[in-house]
């Protein structure tokens, strides 16, 4: 049962805004005819292989090639001598702030393997069956070191050091000796110490989390092509075309006009598609071989060669007075980075209390480098982990204070003007209706029967804006062709084109969106930051803007009046204020003569979009914990979600079940599992094991919508919050069900039967 | 210095086989999956590779009638049987009912995952064509999707089979 | 003149100082006041910081507009996944 309340809508008669048309693009999706990463082959292509490092942590002494260069059919081989070794410079990746000295070391291993799996060096063949067999011909002279791969021991003084160069930042005084310890910081307001004085209960619990990755069911692909000028075309799957040329061109020492970047449709992404990996190796191998290279990861090489997100462990303290106001809240994380530093910890620390009205908040994060894969974004990164931890305390709490949970978070709910705990206040937000719309549905209410239980967890993702382009374009016979620069990977081409249609006045089968390549438009940030609908939909609202002016200069030129005198209406131009007695001339016919009244009707908008403003959540889950298997399941989930305003209904409601969905898997399931070696034991689906169909029920929405004053319809991102109140709703319910409070995710049967055990010995002395 | 390079080609069968209804022939090695076969000699890229072992349900096809992970078949074992993939779906330009529910009830986001699950619903349908939704989550417990959280692609399956079943 | 608030890490390297005013009319003109001011924040000021202005963010904004009695705040830049 899915439901949309409308609040706030103003006076606006939304045409196509808010209704759910089938999606443009849908129909090659539904016949297998839309083209992925790996769907693409070129003449003359070769495949592309990656030899990767067995050992967790080792200085590579020697790379010898030449038995695999020397192989029939091999045409290129590549090793980190191919790549430059880049200074330390950092900027914005994903969530983290990336340094391109790491990066080229990512990509290819220089002085050290510092996970399993680390590429090594790369080969490019006429057949993967040539490939393969030059990756076991190549030597490589490891020297194993000691690896470690837990945060806490990482931290330790003598624990095995990856860079010899790492002093921690944002330590005082200044570290003397290198450690795992790339970053600490701070996020303070008001004075704790006062305010857990003033607390009459307070709770603090310790929380462990281990690192699950986005599992998308696309493996990285890629394909490149490079010229014997230098000039390049890459074909990737990727959340974000621009910041592929961006990363490959300074990679590679390319001018970036000359690497043309083509967004293949994305088979998932969810932040893992925000780095690259192959697309480098790619371009360098077919560069050498001067054929174009194909190459994908196999489902192996993405666990063990791609990001995964951060394990972590997780301390908490809340204090409140008796009648429910919370007074002083604090929090220590230790994020795990893998082997290069850039953990979401800083977003974590900013995020843990952000749903609540505090005073008294202190949030210190630490970011650790330890011997796995480089992590990488994951949907709200570094914000589910923290937010976990803090609303089980939330939850641990009300239960102490005899309060309703819902009842206590309305207590202390953000609301517009709340000042965050990183500094600024918040606009319009819909925490309090989120909460209110849960309580009131009729999942809140349902009879729990034996070893049932039930849990509510809040959720806050700040949402981003940033550089975006769109252009539309008036064809000849009225329809308009939209051009957007951010992939598509949940609907957006479809909330776009619906924005364009609402905007012009005219159907939206009219509206026929594309997404182009680095070439087409002008730079756009990566999809990601639950940023599309919000920035792109800015940008074509604008674009549209800037068409309807054309569109009445045009009328107003043929009508021989003033451009004063030109409305548009319902995809009509409209002569009004009595200026001349005519019928209204709409879009068609104006585009008919478009050549002779000036040229192409074009609009254009290049836009740094500002002014997202957060999504907020609350998700009720009813559990069932089998007291025999320890397995527990999920009888019933509600997510209810703030979208400011939802374009298309569906869409957003995908948003919330799809992240709901991996809270389940990262709540219950998914987690790494290395032996003592530093070797991942399960890379596959079989044993890494995400949520199936049956595992889940039907997940319940409600749509709030407080609309964002910053966005011309009022938009909000959606994509991120969804995955934030999981593990905490699941956690909560799992310990109203059993009486046990789990601290270490997931909680998966073993874990689970082993706690109800050990309670039932204790209970029964 | 020796001019000649010596390639060493492994030995190819040749495979006559129906894919869609039309007939098929190809030259495989024994080692090629059905999968490789599909997309790297035949180019029908509608199936896709998730996992390579099986796992994720994305590489679905029907073999005589019997719903397989085309990359847990070998490209000979296809010799003289009947193969239907997602490109033999649709009826000419008309989609198949699943076909056209997914696109109403928007149960795809990203759509890797969704040949595999039309080919499994299809295969479902044909031997139960009146399911409950429990019936659909199990016999689909063998598709991965990270996009949907399943909720809309149940109901799809479900409407598609009203549909069908006329009603 | 703008109040800026710097809190945790940027404190400490602006030696302890919460609170500091400056002259400055947009984000650029503040940014470069503030690492004049403290040579130590300098270097962490291109790392990516959003600015909060009277409770409102901008990020990657030099020229967004700082009123003459503006509260702001220097906030990590976030980016999502």
């Amino acid at each position: 049962m899915n439901d949309v309340t409308m609040k706030g809508l103003g006076e606006r008669m939304w045409k196509v805004v808010g209704t759910r048309p089938v999606r443009p693009d849908g129909v090659d999706k539904v016949t297998g005819r839309a083209k992925f990463g790996a769907d693409l082959n070129l003449p003359n292509m070769l495949i592309g292989k990656v030899l990767r490092s067995p050992h967790a942590h080792a200085r590579i002494k020697s790379i010898d090639t030449s038995k695999a260069q020397a192989l029939p059919g091999v045409k290129a081989v590549v090793t980190s001598a191919d790549f430059s070794d880049l200074p330390s410079e950092f900027i914005p990746a994903g969530e983290m702030m990336v340094n391109f000295r790491d990066m080229t070391r990512n990509v290819m291993a220089r002085e050290k393997a510092l996970y399993e799996g680390h590429a090594v060096a790369a080969v490019a063949a006429i057949s993967e069956a040539v490939a393969a067999q030059a990756l076991k011909l190549i030597e490589v002279e490891y020297e194993v070191l000691p690896h470690v791969m837990d945060v806490a021991q990482a931290m330790q003084p003598d624990a095995p050091l990856l860079h010899e160069s790492m002093y921690t930042i944002g330590m005082e005084p200044k570290p003397e000796k290198p450690s795992n310890v790339a970053k600490r910081v701070e996020f303070a307001l008001g004075d704790v110490a006062a305010g857990f004085a003033k607390a009459d209960v307070v709770i603090e619990r310790e929380f462990t989390t281990q690192p699950v990755h986005q599992g998308y069911i696309e493996p990285h692909a890629c394909v490149a092509s490079v010229s014997e000028d230098g000039q390049a075309e890459l074909w990737c799957s990727t959340q974000g075309q621009f910041i592929v040329r961006n990363f490959c061109a300074k990679l590679l020492g390319m001018e970036l006009s000359r690497l043309r970047v083509t967004a293949s449709e994305i088979g998932g992404g969810f932040g893992g598609k925000t780095v690259v990996y192959l697309e480098p190796l790619a371009l360098v191998l077919s560069r050498k071989a001067a054929q174009p290279v194909k190459m994908v990861m196999s489902r192996t090489e993405v666990f063990k060669a791609s990001g995964p997100t951060s394990g972590a462990r997780i301390w908490v303290k809340i204090g409140a007075t008796r009648d429910g106001r919370i007074t002083a809240a604090e929090a220590l994380l230790k994020y795990q980075a893998g082997a290069f530093q850039g953990s979401p910890v800083q977003p974590g620390c900013m995020c843990a209390f952000a749903p609540y009205d505090l005073e008294n908040v202190k949030v210190v994060g630490f970011d650790v480098v330890v011997n796995r894969p480089k992590v990488a974004a994951y949907r709200a990164p570094g914000g589910p982990i923290s937010e976990f931890a803090v609303e089980s305390v939330i939850d641990e709490l009300a239960g102490r204070l005899n309060l309703d949970p819902i009842e206590f978070r309305l207590k202390n709910a953000a609301k517009e003007g709340t000042k965050a705990a990183y500094g600024p206040k918040f606009g319009p937000i819909g925490l309090v209706q989120t909460l209110e719309a849960a309580r009131a549905h009729r999942n809140y209410g349902v009879p729990l029967k034996a070893n049932q239980g039930r849990g509510v967890a809040s959720g806050f993702w700040f949402n981003i804006g940033g550089e975006t382009c769109a252009a539309l374009n008036l064809t000849e016979d009225g329809s308009v062709t939209l051009v957007a620069g951010t992939p598509d990977i949940g609907g957006s081409r479809a909330s776009l084109a619906m924005m364009a249609a609402e905007e012009l006045g005219i159907a939206l089968d009219k509206v026929r969106p594309i997404i182009g390549d680095t070439s087409a438009l002008g730079y756009n940030f990566l999809t990601g930051g639950s940023r599309v609908t919000f920035s792109s939909g800015m940008a074509v609202i604008e674009a549209a803007r800037e068409m309807i002016r054309r569109l009445r200069e045009r009328a107003a030129k043929i009508w021989e009046i003033p451009l004063d005198s030109v409305a548009w209406e319902d995809g009509h131009a409209r002569a009004v204020g009595g200026a001349k007695q005519v019928a209204p001339m709409p879009l068609a016919e104006i585009a008919k003569t478009a050549g002779k009244t000036g040229g192409p009707i074009v609009g254009y908008a290049a836009i740094n979009a500002q002014g997202a403003g957060p999504s907020l959540a609350t998700h009720v889950v009813d559990v069932e914990v089998d007291p025999e298997t320890g397995k527990v399941t999920v009888l019933r989930y509600l997510a209810v979600q703030d979208a400011g305003r939802a374009v298309h209904p569906s869409y957003v409601e995908g948003q919330m079940q799809g992240g709901a969905v991996q809270g389940i898997g990262w709540a219950l399931n998914e987690e790494y599992i290395y032996d003592k070696n530093g070797r991942m034991e399960n890379p596959g689906f079989l044993d890494y094991r995400i949520p199936v169909c049956s595992d889940v029920p039907m997940i319940d929405t409600v749509i709030v919508e407080v609309p964002n004053p910053r966005h011309p319809y009022g938009v909000r991102g959606v994509g991120e919050t969804p995955i934030v109140p999981p593990m905490g709703a699941i956690a909560n319910a799992v310990a109203n069900a059993t009486g046990i409070r789990f601290t270490d995710l997931p909680m998966s049967p073993p874990r689970v039967l082993k706690a109800i055990d050990e309670k039932h010995a204790a209970t029964s002395k | 210095m020796d001019g000649t390079r010596k390639f060493k080609v492994a030995t190819k069968h040749h495979v006559t086989t129906t894919i869609n209804g039309d007939p098929a022939e190809f030259l495989c090695t024994p080692e090629q999956t059905l999968l490789d076969v599909l997309r790297d000699v035949l180019y029908l890229t509608g199936s896709k590779e998730g996992c390579a072992s099986g796992d994720c349900g994305a590489c679905s096809v029907i073999l005589d009638g019997r719903l397989v992970c085309s990359c847990l078949v070998l490209g000979v074992e296809a010799e003289g049987r009947d193969v239907e993939t997602i490109e033999g779906m649709a009826n000419g330009d008309e989609l198949h009912p699943l076909q056209q529910k997914f696109l109403e009830h928007a149960a795809l986001q990203c759509g890797i995952c969704t040949p595999g699950f039309l080919v499994a619903a299809k295969a479902l349908l044909a031997r139960n064509p009146d399911p409950t939704e429990t019936e659909v989550r199990y016999w689909l417990a063998g598709n991965l999707c990270r996009c949907t959280g399943y909720d809309k692609i149940v109901r799809a399956v479900l409407d598609a089979a009203a549909e069908m079943r006329g009603n | 003149m703008a109040r800026v608030i710097l809190s945790g890490t940027l404190r400490d390297l602006a030696g302890g100082d919460a609170e500091v005013e400056l002259e400055a009319r947009d984000v650029r003109q503040l940014l470069r006041a503030l690492g004049e001011r403290y040579p130590e924040l300098a270097p962490h000021l291109e790392q990516g910081y959003a600015i909060a202005i009277d409770g409102e963010i901008f990020q990657d904004a030099w020229f967004a507009p700082i009123g003459p009695d503006s509260e702001v705040h220097l906030v990590p830049a976030i980016r999502g996944g």
